[in-house]
């Protein structure tokens, strides 16, 4: 007899995912905390790794009834190499020879930090809970430029090319036998009148030619009645359903002046990392164009961007207008959900912020779905910002800015400017 | 045994199916002439995952959700992954027929060892011992699992999972005093589960009814009943006191309780024969393999990985070394019934002296009678040799709080074998190990709180942790639960009290 040999590696695979799942649930709230410890700690680059987590030991511990620690315990251990009967010692720092009775190795274990690791996909669903660009799904909705066609049953009018033509004949045949239905009774009557005339009177009877006059009446009806009537016809209908648009394009405008030191600018590299990030998970495709600027703005790509070195001045208002400029040649509103991302250190050429604040208002708000704007600076809000800030209260849910001052700051102004409105999700 | 050549069997590291089938008809045949009595058994081939998914479960093929198994799936992984832990070789279930694991990354030399260790080891152990015989329904437990999986998936549907997870978190709170340690569990059958579970729920409300009834029936019985205890004896089973008296539980709150007390027990066993169990098993790969060697069917690069795999299982690292986590119930067990073995067959003057019924018996009755019935506690007094005691520098500590300093009570010496055997024995009596504590009182005219006492032992008090488990008591209690503490000289202190009042709605 042999064996019975089953393989199972194909079958039932993940059985603990619901488990899985139920923990990460259960324990939201610390692994959330956990989570953006996390961020804080490291570059965002690698935030689309899974993540090694821990959570303290004790918030998810199991508790059971167990001897603690004290009384009088006996226990025998291997490997004498020094002792004998009847010697005394005093006890060793940090209880290690001290196993109490099996429990405490169990019990000293639930005390430290629980660690596990998340998968890509959980780590960023936590990291990305809450956030949801303000107005993302209601403005989705609302302004809504594409449409798709799908069929959607029959209706009476429409043009010819959608004539449905199995549906106008059918119901055609049916109109013609509902009205026909009375005009055959009435003929069968008469029809047999007429047979039973010609048999019993004369062929110039008054009687007969009457009935073959109503048989030609008749007939003359049961003919008119047409084939097809403009009642019957039935069109294919079609009916556009607003499709959103799953594309989306991200600006992100860095400021490369004299002013803006190394430091400054990864603060803002990972700022626009994470908004790309997060666009990732909401768009399908995504664009990005890297706009830097000190007197005037040019397109460059990513390498470009955050490496090289400017000097000089800052005229924002250039990145504006190249950013306009590119909206209108690449990038059609109804197709494209815009997003920009500018990052400086608020210092501009004092008459040029007003005419950015111009900019903003008339040529690229109406554009995007969201403009959000940081400022990277220790010290009081450069005048950009005061510029800036009259655009808070007329756009807003559009328009965001916040300040920055170190890199720690990051993810909890990233929360902030993208936080999941209540009010907005009804 | 004959030492006859046989043909080799498949060498190479790369298994098949044929080769593992080949290799199990051989180690069969050997089991069988050695009169190893088994459950016929399955091989499944798992992957590292789906190992690690049965890790979660308790080694269990099928299980209810919950989120700490869960927990225990990302630990193992996390460990798993880091390299810092490598999987058990062999998950086996005690069931008829016995499932045997085969994980798929290991090599044939691997596979070989797990099959001879779980799939005629365990197997053989599973039927043979008391405990299992008694305790457990190797029949059953599949179907009863199967049923409890879905009884709880039901619950989940009905009544939304949260209810049922804070049911099961509670459960689980009391799982270590939940089982019936002296009482024979009945049997079970999925049949008879799923039949009977309507009739049970509808008469165990009423008995609940009953007992909480607040309109007398009979004047005179009242009377009786004031001073009447309840429970009338301590009752040291805290989820059957909960299932069957508990005035608040849902029937299928019940019926939770029960699944997650049944399956408990089905777990004891395992808990209280663990040095024998695994000791059992290793003696018996070592011993066919190495039969199987001789025989000529064995490569030597097989018996070399083989034999690396098995002595990095039974090593006991001493009490001193970074390694040391506790006596290695593998190491103990493989050891003392190898020495079994060795009193049977070659006795010394001292092993005729220690073991005078077994020195020079015929081995494989001896080993069948220790292994038929003993548990570790029973096994370690019985069968702990001073030569073994020797051999592994057994000592013995006494750590008592009222004394400054720690004293070696005893050491591999002869004064100290009794001593030592017995402090060992007493090491793997579960009775001590966990706290002792029973459901004591039960207020049925006053506030309906319930009474738990711990009875201490050596002066040994409980973790702090018992508050929490207080709370999940009372969470399937329902109302206000009590804890006392009654030290050796009789005296009763009240250490933890959880008030709760809960109505149902």
């Amino acid at each position: 007899m042999t064996v019975r040999i089953v393989d199972r590696r194909f079958d039932s695979k993940n059985k603990s995912s619901v488990n899985r799942s139920r923990f990460i649930r259960r324990f939201k709230g610390q692994i959330r905390k956990a989570v953006s410890d996390v961020i804080d700690r490291r570059g965002v680059r690698d935030i689309e790794n899974g993540e090694k987590i821990s959570i303290p030991g004790k918030d998810i511990a199991e508790p059971r009834f167990a001897h603690g620690s004290g009384g009088v315990r006996e226990i025998v251990s291997p490997g004498n190499d020094r002792f004998n009967s009847g010697e005394q010692f005093d006890r060793p720092q940090g209880g290690s020879s001290g196993q109490g009775g099996g429990s405490a190795g169990r019990d000293g274990e639930g005390l430290d930090d629980f660690v596990f690791t998340l998968t890509r996909g959980e780590f960023l669903d936590i990291f990305f809970d809450e956030l949801a660009l303000p107005n993302l799904v209601k403005r989705q909705l609302e302004h809504i430029e594409q449409y798709r066609r799908v069929r959607a049953g029959y209706t009476q009018s429409g043009v010819p090319t959608n004539i449905n033509l199995g549906r106008t004949m059918r119901d055609a045949a049916g109109r013609r036998i509902s009205i026909k239905g009375p005009y055959s009774g009435q003929m069968r009557v008469l029809v047999a009148e007429l047979e039973r005339l010609q048999e019993t009177v004369a062929d110039d009877d008054p009687e007969l030619e009457r009935v073959q006059g109503a048989i030609a009446r008749l007939r003359t009806k049961i003919d008119a009645l047409p084939f097809i009537d403009p009642f019957d016809l039935r069109y294919n209908n079609r009916i556009r359903i607003p499709q959103p648009s799953t594309q989306a394009v991200m600006f992100c405008l860095l400021d490369v002046s004299g002013s803006m030191d190394e430091e400054r600018k990864n603060i803002a590299k990972r700022f626009f990392m994470l908004l790309y990030l997060f666009l990732t998970r909401s768009y399908e495709r995504i664009e990005v164009v890297f706009i830097r600027h000190h007197t005037v703005a040019r397109e460059v790509d990513e390498d470009d961007f955050f490496t090289s070195r400017e000097s000089g001045g800052t005229v924002v208002s250039s990145a504006l207008e190249l950013m306009r400029d590119i909206i209108r040649a690449r990038y059609p509103s109804g197709l494209w959900n815009i997003y920009g991302a500018q990052a400086s250190d608020g210092d501009n050429w004092n008459d040029d912020s007003p005419l950015c604040r111009e900019l903003l208002e008339h040529s690229v708000l109406p554009l995007c779905q969201y403009f959000a704007y940081i400022e990277i600076t220790e010290g009081a809000p450069q005048n950009l910002w005061a510029e800036y800030e009259k655009l808070q209260g007329t756009h807003p849910g559009r328009f965001a800015m916040q300040n920055i001052g170190t890199v720690a700051d990051i993810y909890p102004v990233f929360r902030e400017l993208f936080k999941r409105r209540a009010q907005e999700r009804l | 045994m004959t030492k006859t050549s046989i043909s080799p069997l498949p060498v190479g590291s790369e298994w098949s199916a044929e080769a593992i089938a080949e290799y199990d008809e051989a180690i069969g045949r050997v089991a069988e002439a050695y009169g190893l009595d088994c459950y016929p058994h399955v091989l499944e081939v798992i992957s590292a995952e789906q190992m690690m998914d049965a890790y979660a479960s308790i080694g269990m093929p099928v299980y209810y959700n919950h989120w700490s198994f869960g927990k225990h799936f990302l630990a193992t992984e996390n460990r798993y992954k880091r390299g810092q832990m490598g999987l058990a070789y062999e998950i086996v279930i005690n069931s008829n027929p016995c499932v045997a694991y085969l994980m798929d990354e290991n090599t044939l030399p691997m596979q070989a060892l797990v099959i001879a260790h779980a799939a005629y080891g365990h197997n053989s152990f599973f039927k043979g011992n008391h405990l299992f015989k008694q305790w457990t329904s190797a029949d059953a437990i599949i179907d009863y699992l199967v049923f409890a999986r879905n009884y709880i998936a039901q619950c989940e549907e009905r009544h939304g999972f949260e209810a049922v997870e804070s049911v099961l978190d509670s459960c689980h709170a009391l799982l270590n005093v939940g089982v019936d340690r002296y009482k024979r569990a009945p049997k079970q059958s999925l049949e008879k589960e799923t039949l009977r579970l309507k009739e049970r729920e509808a008469y165990v409300q009423a008995q609940v009814n009953d007992l909480w009834r607040t309109l007398p029936l009979h004047s005179v019985s009242e009377a009786v009943r004031e001073d009447q205890r309840f429970p009338p004896e301590p009752e040291e089973n805290l989820l059957y006191f909960v299932e069957k008296n508990a005035p608040l539980l849902e029937p299928w709150q019940r019926e939770v309780v029960r699944i997650v007390r049944k399956i408990g027990q089905y777990f004891y066993p395992q808990q209280q024969t663990q040095v024998m169990n695994e000791g059992w098993a290793c003696f018996w790969h070592y011993t066919l393999l190495n039969t199987l060697y001789d025989e000529g069917g064995l490569s030597d690069g097989f018996m070399l990985e083989f034999l690396q795999s098995h002595t990095n299982v039974v090593y006991q690292p001493p009490y001193n070394s970074p390694h040391y986590s506790g006596i290695n119930p593998y190491a103990l067990g493989f050891a003392m019934w190898q020495d079994i073995r060795r009193i049977c067959e070659h006795p010394t003057a001292e092993d005729r002296a220690w073991f005078p019924d077994i020195a020079g018996s015929e081995w494989r009755q001896t080993f069948d009678f220790a292994m038929q019935n003993f548990k570790d506690e029973s096994f370690i007094a019985q069968y702990l040799s001073p030569h073994l005691m020797r051999e592994f520098r057994f000592f013995s500590v006494l750590d008592d709080d009222l004394l400054g300093k720690l004293q070696i009570k005893a050491i591999h010496d002869d004064l100290g074998y009794r001593t030592l055997r017995q402090q060992l024995s007493e090491q793997y009596n579960l009775g001590s190990r966990e706290p002792n504590i029973q459901v004591w009182d039960v207020d049925l005219r006053g506030d309906r709180s319930l009474t738990l006492r711990h009875f201490t032992h050596q002066r040994q008090g409980l973790h702090e942790n018992f508050d929490d488990v207080l709370e999940h008591l009372s969470n399937l209690w329902g109302f206000s639960v009590r804890l006392e503490q009654q030290s050796l000289d009789g005296t009763v202190e009240t250490i933890g009290e959880r008030k709760t009042e809960r109505r149902r709605n």
